[in-house]
């Protein structure tokens, strides 16, 4: 079924493009005495003498020749082979977008959750207008706004990296502001959260001015343990509840596990460190979380293994995250980063020498970042809305009622009640995002530079290069149907409720 | 603090509610509901003078480039008038600045004005205040157009597949997917390449023909779980016919997903179209919309930064205020919608049940 809507919308679009475009016009129009020769080379190369419908099947023979093995999408313009061209340009399509796309769900849905458990707050009233002004900036007028007060002014904050007493002070409010009305409670509760907040974010921040911690960041030993316990304190709660002592006990031991470790690891983050390292040591991460868990409990270990697995994974991202901010000094020290560490175009620096995995990988870092926070940005804004919309919808039903009516726990409620029934709508959603990403984010990629699918598209409608054109449209429109499926089957297997035919 | 007013809270509600809709049909409740939501009686009041503004300044023009029906617009200069750069206020070197000034005179020193260019010149010496109005008379009237269009289609289309399900769901549902697997930017070009400018109406009704998927999608979903539930039931066994199901039982629970959805596709319309028009396939030159003088001057950011703010506020306010009374008219359809209870609310309903 899947496989006719595609040939028929192939069919469709090859023929109205070809309908709709001229090739040769640039050729026509021409002064160049060889004009003639070329658009007789570039006919014969292309077909052109073929009309369209007809030949329409030549490109469908390269696709279906996929199962004996002669797999071509044709050739563009230039002779190169489409296959190819896309094959390069995919994975930077996914490096641009798939931390923000997790990022956005993960921040979207979190806070859609907690605007709908404070229905009518400050913070539900402040993040949903946030939320709409989100939604409504075109990204390419965020990307220039970003790219002028974000990249620039930072980099030319470090040039001398103290922060000033307005910002400072402006800084804190906003952070006493945010926790107070995040966390709620009376009038007293909520002064004194501000204060505090306050308080902590403003002495940080001065110690972290004074230090010059901007321009040589790291976390070291001890924060990193400070950090990985309250990470452990968080996920217990979320994920068990902070009463389930032998839990809470396993969870700290992966912290313990994780300062332990943090000194042997530093020895195995060299010069030479690769990827595949790195992934080995995630999921080895992942293992020694899952066993502490299992030793941790006696019964119901399931949930257990879950928490200290995930704890171990975020201790380890951690102290990752505090190597790669080590770097940071070097790398703005380096002759092709000349001290303005943030870029605003492209997808690496090129100057760069390579050889440095800690260079390489922070300067992928950093050019991922505004792109990043621009797609953040434009995406998080209808995760909000949809979940809280959902949570509170599923929170007035009447399960929910009688969940607490039968002593739950409001986190047992909320978690294990509202939160999956919360996300089943939700899915739909994610499983188009996720497809239309990969081809989707065309003018993102214009307005930062990079060349993914997004570019391949827009220069094959600009330079009416039918092939190429073709050729995007296969990858996403695949993409796109599978995501369909895949969400209408999640959909049937989330509900039960909900029958599809008969 | 919630445990201990529990008891009187309930008594209250109760009351609040019958005291509200005692008397009153649907409409008049969901009316009423909106009309108590602020932020979007704010917005809706905002959009509309946004509307009357831009279209009154440079006049009502339909139809496409050639033949265009055009009524006159109080604002004295057009798109294509070319006057000289005037550099008064502006700093060293820079000429066409904006003249507008809402500050008064005891704060900066200078007198609150409007002067002859309020939004400043672009680079040759147009006005961009006429340039702004143009393209934002554009915008909002090619949003209208796929928002309506959209609407339409996808309520349409998603209701009858998702209460008839089998094999007209199936067909239904693949159209969705065939529509959804042709990118817009095909569409634009398209239109662009073969027919030119023909000007923002036809544009719309073409982007507005491909719009609708995601929100058939959405209300096939929301019919499909609604068509299950106990009221319907109900309804089929006291001999309701198909059409009064749909559209006394289902459609009215669903319209708050759809009404949601269609705000989202109306603002997001706006923004398609200017992404169209930034790219350079939506609103072409000579013509302008919001979206085509952001891409046009984004390069002179740090020299011209007025060319890049006025048309991206104007986008962003228009798509606020949009979000805004989509969710005020959320809150008004739900039933199920409990509103804030205050303390007012309280005594008036206290005072109300000791009365009866």
């Amino acid at each position: 079924m899947l496989f006719v809507i595609l040939l028929g919308s192939s069919f469709l679009i090859y023929n109205l493009t070809a309908i709709a475009s001229d090739p040769l016009e640039e050729l026509r129009i021409s002064s160049d005495p060889n004009a003639k020769q070329q658009i007789l080379v570039l006919i014969r190369s292309l077909h052109l003498d073929v009309p369209p419908p007809l030949r329409y099947f030549s490109w469908l023979q390269g696709v279906l020749n996929a199962f004996t093995g002669h797999f071509s999408l044709g050739f563009t313009r230039s002779h190169e082979s489409v296959a190819a061209v896309i094959g390069h340009a995919i994975p930077v399509s996914i490096r641009l977008v798939l931390g923000a796309t997790i990022l956005a769900i993960v921040l979207g849905i979190t806070i859609g959750i907690v605007t709908a458990l404070r229905q009518y707050s400050r913070f539900d009233y402040s993040m949903t207008f946030l939320s709409f002004l989100f939604f409504s900036l075109p990204i390419f007028w965020v990307a220039v706004l970003l790219k002028e007060y974000l990249a620039i002014g930072f980099n030319d904050f470090l040039y001398e990296p103290v922060v000033s007493t307005p910002w400072l002070i402006g800084l804190s409010v906003f952070a006493g502001l945010f926790w107070a009305s995040i966390l709620g409670g009376n009038r007293a509760q909520v002064w004194l959260r501000f204060g505090v907040a306050f308080a902590a974010n403003a002495v940080v921040l001065f110690t972290l001015s004074e230090t010059h911690w901007f321009t040589q960041p790291s976390l070291g030993p001890i924060v990193v343990f400070a950090m990985s316990v309250g990470v452990a304190f968080a996920t217990t709660h979320i994920s068990v509840g902070i009463s389930s002592r032998r839990v809470l006990f396993g969870s700290l031991s992966v912290s313990v596990v994780g300062l332990a470790a943090y000194f042997p690891l530093q020895s195995l983050f060299t010069k030479h460190f690769s990827n595949k390292t790195l992934l080995i040591l995630f999921l080895g991460a992942l293992l020694v979380g899952a066993a502490i868990g299992f030793f941790a409990t006696k019964v119901d270990r399931g949930p257990a293994i879950r928490t200290t697995s995930i704890v171990a994974f975020l201790t380890f991202g951690i102290i990752y995250v505090d190597r790669l901010m080590r770097t940071w000094q070097g790398y703005s020290e380096t002759d092709a980063v000349n001290y303005r560490p943030v870029p605003t175009v492209g997808e690496s620096n090129s100057l760069l020498e390579p050889g440095n995995y800690w260079f390489t990988t922070l300067d992928n870092a950093l050019h991922l970042f505004l792109p990043t926070i621009a797609l953040t940005i434009i995406s998080f804004a209808g995760y909000v809305r949809f979940s809280r919309g959902s949570v509170l919808e599923v929170l007035n039903q009447d399960y929910i009622r009688t969940a607490r009516a039968k002593g739950l726990t409001e986190r047992t409620v909320i978690m294990r009640h509202a939160f999956r029934n919360a996300l089943i709508p939700l899915t739909t959603i994610i499983a188009a995002d996720i497809a239309g990403v990969i081809g989707g984010a065309i003018i993102t990629e214009r307005v930062f530079g990079w060349v993914g699918m997004g570019t391949l598209f827009n220069k094959a409608i600009g330079g009416q290069d039918l092939n190429l054109l073709m050729g995007v449209f296969f990858v996403t429109s695949s993409l796109a149907l599978l995501a369909n499926l895949v969400a209408d089957l999640l959909y049937s297997a989330l509900d039960p409720r909900i029958r599809i035919g008969k | 603090m919630a445990k201990k007013k529990t008891a009187p809270a309930t008594v209250g509600e109760n009351a609040i509610e019958l005291q509200e809709t005692a008397g009153l049909s649907q409409g008049q409740i969901v009316r009423r509901r909106f009309f108590r939501h602020r932020a979007a009686m704010v917005s809706l009041v905002s959009l509309l003078f946004i509307v009357i503004f831009v279209f009154s300044a440079s006049g009502l023009r339909f139809g496409s480039d050639r033949n265009a029906a055009t009524t006159p617009g109080w604002w004295p200069y057009t798109i294509t008038d070319l006057s000289k750069m005037s550099s008064k206020h502006c700093e060293e070197g820079i000429v066409g600045c904006p003249t507008l000034d809402l500050i008064p005179a005891f704060i900066d020193g200078t007198p609150m004005n409007i002067g002859k260019h309020p939004f400043g010149q672009d680079d040759i010496g147009r006005d961009y205040f006429a340039l702004v109005m143009r393209g934002a008379e554009q915008s909002i009237q090619i949003m209208i157009i796929i928002g309506a269009i959209g609407a339409l289609l996808g309520t349409v289309i998603g209701s009858i597949s998702g209460f008839f399900r089998g094999w007209v769901d199936a067909v239904l549902m693949r159209l969705t997917d065939f529509i959804i697997t042709i990118p817009t930017l095909i569409i634009g070009a398209v239109i662009g390449f073969r027919v030119g400018n023909l000007g923002v109406t036809l544009l719309g009704v073409f982007l507005g023909l491909f719009a609708w998927t995601g929100l058939s999608r959405l209300v096939r979903g929301e019919f499909l779980s609604l068509r299950e539930r106990e009221f319907v039931d109900a309804a089929r066994v006291a001999g309701a016919s198909n059409t009064r199901i749909i559209f006394k039982h289902i459609l009215p629970n669903a319209v708050g997903v759809i009404i949601v959805s269609v705000t989202l596709l109306m603002s997001g319309a706006i923004l398609l179209e200017t992404g169209l028009s930034y790219l350079g396939f939506g609103v072409v030159a000579p013509d302008v919309s919001l979206g085509s003088l952001i891409s046009q001057y984004q390069t002179s950011f740090s020299v011209r930064p007025w060319l890049f703010w006025w048309p991206g506020l104007l986008i962003v306010s228009i798509a606020l205020c949009i979000n805004f009374i989509g969710d005020g008219l959320r809150d008004a359809f739900d039933p199920r919608q409990k509103r804030r209870i205050t303390k007012r609310d309280l005594v008036k309903a206290d005072n109300a049940s000791k009365d009866s």
